[in-house]
């Protein structure tokens, strides 16, 4: 496919016909890219404890009275340049969201296909759960499934694997949409001719379940994972922020806002305020964009 | 009918037992109680008489038995790191959380339904347009800003409002009670918005195209043609008609905003539930987390009952979706 024709394309007319798209895309690109490039832009390495200046903690953004030039946003409570927390931060906050959806994807996936595919007892079960999660809040589910977590796993290993432990409580808190998206999708697939096909060929059912069902049901899902992973991201922030997520020695934005949460009262609002700022343009513009998908997507709403 | 509701009791009693499951298991194999509440250097006597104190040389199923046993009387031990039972640590947070809870509910629902009435009858104007962008605002940011926000706003920059706590509280018997004093009420204030903004705006949203949808019917053309004013078509005629969608919403939110109620406390340091609950997680307070756990479990459990028998009760049409559905 040339240039010419992915401009012509339906989906990029209608990108290039949105300017709140566009501005979004823009910005989501500035903070994804911002968050790769973490290590060769920001001017410090927050995570280097070699190189913290603890004399400068507590310096307020470069441009007010008792700023200092070399600290652009200030610094928090270490002493570490705030830009450069952030960026890193964000880079985790991406991370774990993105990693999170990822495994609520082939989770919710997996049991939609096994569900649809093979019905009877299996998928009342599987639904059944489906249900019951469903009636909680996907918050609630990853707090105290990350709650859990942590207290049945040694205290002294919190900090390593709070990271696994943050994307496995999201993914598991997520997977039900996914699930049952393929599972309606299945239903309707496996009675088309191609599968009936398939099965008197001698295929397996893993192989049709692979090959032939799921890239025909994968359409949709994909369109929810982008919608997802703004969630996510919420979801790792939230929890974070009540100190039941990433450790305060390698922060995302959410360990930030906490940190700094400490110090509003005390008057260094930029500690919370710019992490705060730099959560909400990423979230918004992945919002945006993941809508603007969904509705380009679907031709009832053209 | 009967074996609706009996089915729906049952499932109801079945999510209970799996979550209660989960709350024991907590208990049996996470960590070792009986070194954190003697420490290192305990004799071995010492040991064996709280192992025995705890129940903890029993098997696994007469424990849980017993677990449930004690949980259905409310007793879920002692905390570890208060030494006190657990029942009458949550029996001293929970008006706080039910407090904090039920005015943020009100508030939702009133702010939402006067908001989504005016945004759906004035659809054009500014302040419509206004309160829809601050509504999408109040969906995408993440609950623990907003409060972040209003704290900055109204504590710090203001100075008008407290910034964390309950202020001062009336006990009436065993309720304490905070909507009795001065303080008490100006410590409500950002709390309650914080957590009912979510709800506020889900609830404005749902009038607002839900008013849309009415007033486009036939029913309304022929108020309007028979001369009713405006008031009594809007409010006598649209309005109660929207109102059966948003009652059960909101019904059914009301257990999310005491679940949500863990991060706004957080943010306020509300002495509620959620706070405990969040306090708890961060000491391994195993006994804490479990009665949480069963409690929130049992509010959303007995909430969605109600509004399914509900349901059942107010549509007739549900019955004959609902007997094919459960095949």
């Amino acid at each position: 496919m040339n240039l010419q024709a992915i401009w012509n394309h339906d989906l990029a007319y209608s990108f290039r016909r949105s300017p709140v798209t566009v501005a979004a895309a823009l910005l989501t690109l500035a903070c994804v890219g911002g968050a790769l490039l973490a290590p060769w832009i920001a001017p410090y390495n927050p995570f280097d404890a070699a190189s913290l200046d603890l004399n400068a903690a507590f310096a307020p953004p470069a441009w007010s009275a008792q700023g200092r030039p070399g600290y652009l946003l200030g610094t928090d409570d270490q002493g570490r340049d705030l830009l450069s927390t952030i960026l890193y931060g964000a880079r985790i906050s991406l991370g774990v969201g993105i990693a999170a959806v990822l495994f609520a994807l082939f989770l919710g996936v997996t049991l939609g296909l096994l569900s649809g595919y093979f019905g009877g007892r299996l998928d009342a079960a599987i639904m059944r759960i489906a249900d019951i999660q469903l009636s909680f809040p996907a918050i609630l589910i990853a707090l105290l499934v990350d709650g859990v977590a942590r207290v049945a796993l040694p205290a002294s290993s919190h900090d390593e694997i709070a990271v696994p432990v943050l994307i496995f409580s999201i993914g598991v808190s997520g997977w039900v949409q996914y699930a049952r998206t393929v599972r309606g999708s299945t239903l309707v697939e496996k009675n088309k001719e191609y599968v009936q096909a398939a099965r008197v060929i001698g295929r397996r059912p893993l192989a049709i379940m692979l090959r032939h069902v799921l890239p025909n049901v994968m359409g949709p899902v994909l369109v929810i994972a982008t919608i997802h992973i703004a969630t996510a991201i919420i979801t790792e922030a939230t929890l974070s922020f009540l100190g039941v997520g990433v450790p305060p020695t390698r922060p995302s934005l959410g360990t930030l806002i906490r940190i700094g949460n400490e110090f509003l009262l005390s008057g260094e609002w930029w500690i919370t305020v710019f992490p705060g700022i730099a959560l909400v343009i990423l979230v918004l513009s992945v919002n945006l964009l993941g809508d603007w998908l969904r509705d380009a997507l679907n031709p009832k709403l053209r | 009918m009967l074996a609706f509701v009996l089915r729906r009791i049952a499932q109801a009693v079945l999510v209970m037992l799996a979550v209660g499951l989960i709350a024991f298991s907590l208990f049996r194999f996470v960590g070792d109680p009986v070194l954190f509440m003697l420490g290192q250097d305990a004799t071995p006597e010492d040991r064996a008489r709280i192992t025995r104190l705890l129940g903890l040389d029993q098997p696994f199923y007469v424990q849980y038995a017993q677990f449930v046993g004690r949980a259905l009387q409310g007793n879920f031990g002692l905390s570890l790191r208060q030494a006190q039972p657990v029942s009458k640590l949550i029996a001293e947070r929970l008006p706080a959380t039910l407090e904090l809870s039920l005015v943020a509910a009100l508030l939702a629902l009133v702010g939402g339904v006067s908001m989504g009435v005016y945004t759906a009858l004035r659809r054009n104007s500014w302040l419509a347009q206004m309160m829809l962008a601050v509504s999408l605002v109040g969906v995408s940011l993440p609950t623990f800003l907003i409060g972040i926000l209003l704290i900055l706003v109204f504590a710090v920059l203001l100075g008008w409002l407290p910034s964390f706590g309950r202020g001062d509280t009336v006990a009436l018997g065993w309720w304490s009670t905070g909507l009795l004093t001065a303080s008490g009420l100006k410590s409500l204030i950002l709390p309650a918005i914080t957590l009912g903004l979510f709800q506020m705006t889900l609830i404005q949203r749902l009038v607002r195209s839900e008013m849309l949808e009415v007033l486009r019917t036939d029913y309304i053309k022929f108020a309007r043609a028979r001369g009713l004013t405006d008031r009594a078509v809007h409010f006598g005629h649209a309005l109660r008609n929207t109102l059966v969608p948003v009652i059960t919403i909101t019904g059914l939110q009301l257990g999310a905003i005491i679940a949500f109620a863990i991060i706004t406390e957080t943010v306020f340091q509300w002495p509620g539930m959620g706070l405990l609950f969040i306090q708890a997680v961060g000491f391994a307070d195993v006994p804490v987390m479990a009665a949480y756990l069963c409690l929130i479990a049992l509010f959303f459990v007995v909430i969605n009952l109600m509004v399914d028998l509900l349901y059942y009760a107010v549509d007739p049409r549900l019955r004959i979706d609902r007997s094919i559905a459960a095949g």
